[in-house]
């Protein structure tokens, strides 16, 4: 691998700066039909819940669903509302995609295998996605209607709730690493489950024994935060049909709402990965049984999919929260306890030392 | 520098195409598909009437609260990144002003609980 970086590295400057849009354009495509199978992973695990068969015309067992809802999407009429704010109505969903996108641009999915190996990969992950509120709330206001008015100050309200138990969050992981790069983060939970910092066994500085309870507790604050951050169900408030119709995206048709419903999904998969990297040990394989043939990468999109399963049963399972209920939760629970958890882990951090060694 | 700097150029690259991708997700349908706009078609979204004013009203002085209070926490949050990522070897001093830091916040938050800042009615 450090060979082939190598030769690349010695090209002449425009063969490298190709090389480096063609990694990013696979990555993007790869993205682009990961999301294509989650909608329909989604809508198939919903369905299976409900004892219903879910999409299966399209294509063998309907695998070709959500590329034809796609492609439905372009031929449908561009409706600008006539008291909109023309320019911004149709900029938010831009926001919204590229900003979902932007975000990918640090996560590593295997050894390497990573955009831009920045070593503020945490601190950028957070800014991008709180540039995300952007595209929402400009897209609710310049709508000029009531309904996407109200769902974009939810929304808004309900993501920067959410975002900062995650900071908090992240901070316990990067105490107990020492390093804000996201391909470190990883490498620091090598050698088996125990050492994730979901199921924090470190045996190598037993005194860290005691963070298991709490390392745990971050764990699953960090999904339920995620759940809150993407609008998915059970906290799905901003698009609470019965109430706000749609939300934010009550006017928008066409291709701003594909992307806007496009964004939405990839903002997903990265909080997927981001759990994934954080507290599951990224592409690190659970136990070492000799399943050495399998690529890092087949580990990590096995448990960016399993936390996606998890996603789709809870929209399936949980009924929806109140709004009051959903800013307690977040302002009294979430909030005072990550809190908690920081100190304790700082403590920890500065007398007995960081996780690794 | 420089090996700093391109470090950062796939993040650019990738800004350039997903908005090149965004253009095209705005461009096809405003060219292939059919355009039929009328007053009805382009009206505000309501319930079979017209909106009777401006939607942009007053709204709970609530959201104003949670956002105010989400800069001085995602503040805070920014504050100790420096700290969280160098505690394992900054010694006994640097901890007690972080913990006094922490704690200053903490009664922060407290103030507002109590104020009632957090509760939805």
């Amino acid at each position: 691998m450090f060979e082939l970086i190598q030769f690349w590295s010695n090209l002449s400057p425009l063969a490298w700066f190709g090389w480096k849009i063609a990694q990013v354009l696979a990555f993007v495509l790869v993205l682009a039909l990961l999301v294509a199978a989650l909608v329909l992973a989604d809508r198939k695990i919903w369905a299976a819940a409900q004892m219903r068969r879910g999409p299966n015309v399209v294509g063998v067992f309907g695998l070709l669903q959500t590329i034809a809802d796609a492609l439905k999407f372009f031929f449908k009429e561009l409706i600008v509302p006539s008291g909109s704010d023309k320019f911004l109505f149709i900029a938010a969903p831009v926001i919204t995609l590229v900003m979902a996108f932007l975000a990918w641009a640090v996560i590593p999915v295997a050894p390497g295998w990573v955009m831009s190996d920045i070593n503020v990969g945490v601190l950028y992950v957070l800014a991008i996605s709180s540039l995300g509120v952007y595209g929402i709330i400009i897209g609710g206001w310049a709508s000029n209607s009531k309904y996407p008015f109200m769902g974009a100050l939810r929304s808004a309200a309900q993501m920067i709730s959410y975002e900062v138990s995650i900071g908090f969050i992240i901070l316990t992981v990067a105490a107990l690493v020492g390093s804000l790069n996201l391909t470190e983060i990883v490498a620091a939970q090598e050698g088996g489950f125990w050492n994730w910092h979901m199921f924090y066994l470190n045996f190598s500085n037993p005194v860290h024994l005691l963070l298991f309870p709490v390392m745990f507790y971050m764990g699953i604050l960090f999904f339920i935060s995620a759940l809150a951050e993407t609008n998915r169900p059970p906290f799905d408030l901003p698009e609470a049909e019965s109430e706000l119709v749609a939300g934010y995206q009550v006017e928008y048709s066409s291709t701003p709402f594909l992307m806007y419903f496009f964004g939405e999904y990839v903002n997903i998969m990265l909080l997927c990965g981001m759990m994934t990297i954080l507290f599951l040990g990224g592409w690190h394989a659970p136990i070492d049984l000799g399943f050495q043939f399998l690529p890092p990468v087949f580990w990590f999109f096995l448990k960016c999919s399993f936390l996606f399963f998890l996603f789709a049963m809870v929209k399936a399972i949980v009924p929806r929260y109140r709004y009051d209920q959903l800013m307690r939760l977040g302002w009294k629970v979430f909030l005072p306890t990550a809190l908690v958890s920081i100190m304790i882990v700082l403590t920890f951090v500065n007398f007995f030392g960081t996780g690794a060694t | 520098m420089t090996d700093f700097l391109l470090g950062y150029l796939p993040v650019l690259i990738l800004f350039g195409i997903a908005l090149a991708l965004s253009i095209a997700f705005l461009l096809i349908p405003a060219i292939i598909a059919p355009k039929q706009p009328d007053t009805e078609k382009l009206s505000t979204y309501e319930c079979g009437f017209n909106a009777f004013d401006d939607s942009r009203m007053k709204f709970d002085v609530q959201f104003y609260l949670v956002a105010i209070l989400f800069i001085i926490f995602d503040l805070e949050v920014a504050f100790l990144f420096p700290y969280a990522v160098s505690a394992g070897h900054l010694g006994n001093y640097a901890w007690v002003v972080v913990m006094i830091f922490l704690l200053e916040l903490t009664a922060g938050l407290v103030y507002a609980w109590k104020k009632g800042a957090l509760d939805w009615h």
